[in-house]
């Protein structure tokens, strides 16, 4: 849903990146971003090559890698992963018992790009 | 055509507004100001919760409020006219309010010597889950008509926020709302958070609410 103001980060970094690198024009962007957060690539994508228009970033393809969530079980401090759907009724599978704390699903991360 | 080669970015996506959050904290300090983020689906009863809150807290806290729209003036009316100072930010679309845009409603309030303020984020579980805005402590309201289920679908919002007010519980005997099922569900998403029953129709659990706030707000003009 708040795909538009995320991509306008995206593309405001890249373009500093870009900027101080002296790049021509930029390939690709490798993203981190958790599971936790409901955005669509596609529409990353699509603000994207619409907002970039007329950058270096023009027509530079987004490359999204999904973290995983990740809980730490509030009895045994194991970590294990969970899918959302399975957020509700969390159990650990070491110990059996139930709630965790979160410790990865929730980033934002610019990785690095290709450029030329 | 050039070579391509690999550029490390290593940067938050969201670093600015993360920025702009701290700073909005940074600045509460000097007035020793509590800032509260409010948030629900549209219709759960943030704008009744505010009107309550201003009964319960019988003028023993000096508060201000924030509130955030898509398009419309209607809430900040009703505040304003308890004699609270209250703002009315557009978001013009956005789904939900950052650091920026609380910054501004903060200065547009024009009162630097209040204990609380309560932004009233737009009505949404999902969106302002993700954007500090600044804020000591997030609280979320959810109202026994929406279901026992919402912590299952918007996991996120369930997991950030310190304070869960379950609201419309006079609705409970008309509804099949399992308190003890969501409290399990909350629960074990986060495990920290405080969950208060309350009606904003009957005022019932509005004490217990304003208490919390006013220990939050002692702890914060403690701490700083």
């Amino acid at each position: 849903m708040h795909e538009l103001p995320i991509t306008e980060e995206i593309l405001k970094v890249v373009l500093k990146h870009a900027q101080r690198n002296n790049v021509q024009r930029v390939v690709s962007i490798n993203l981190q971003i958790g599971k936790l957060s409901d955005l669509e690539d596609e529409w990353i994508q699509r603000y994207f090559d619409h907002l970039s228009r007329g950058t270096l970033a023009q027509g530079a393809k987004l490359k999204i890698e999904r973290i995983p969530i990740k809980m730490q079980c509030n009895s045994c401090s194991q970590s294990y992963e969970v899918e959302m759907a399975g957020l509700g009724k969390l159990v650990c599978p070491y110990c059996k018992k139930e709630g965790g704390s979160l410790v990865s699903g929730r980033e934002y991360y610019i990785k690095d790009m290709e450029v030329q | 055509m050039a070579e391509v080669r690999l550029i490390e970015v290593k940067e938050e996506i969201l670093a600015d507004n993360i920025k702009v959050a701290a700073g909005v904290r940074e600045n509460l300090q000097k007035t020793k100001t509590m800032l509260v983020n409010l948030m629900s689906s549209p219709g759960s009863g943030k704008t009744s919760l505010i009107l309550q809150t201003i009964a319960g807290l019988k003028g023993r806290l000096r508060l201000g409020v924030i509130e955030a729209d898509i398009d419309s003036s209607v809430d900040a009316e009703k505040v304003a006219a308890r004699g609270i100072p209250a703002v009315q930010l557009r978001t013009g679309g956005f789904c939900h309010l950052d650091a920026t845009m609380v910054t501004q409603g903060i200065e547009a309030l024009k009162v630097s010597d209040l204990d609380l303020i309560i932004i009233e984020n737009v009505g949404n579980l999902v969106c302002p889950a993700e954007f500090d805005t600044g804020a000591h402590k997030n609280v979320m309201i959810l109202s026994v008509p929406e279901g026992d289920d919402k912590p299952l679908k918007y996991p996120l919002m369930f997991s950030i926020c310190d304070v869960l007010l379950v609201n419309k519980i006079d609705y409970l005997p008309l509804s099949d709302f399992d308190m003890e099922a969501m409290r399990k569900r909350v629960l074990a998403l986060n495990p920290r958070i405080e969950i208060i029953e309350v009606s904003c129709k009957t005022g019932a659990g509005i004490s217990q609410w304003v208490g919390w706030l006013q220990k939050e707000v002692a702890t914060i003009k403690n701490l700083i």
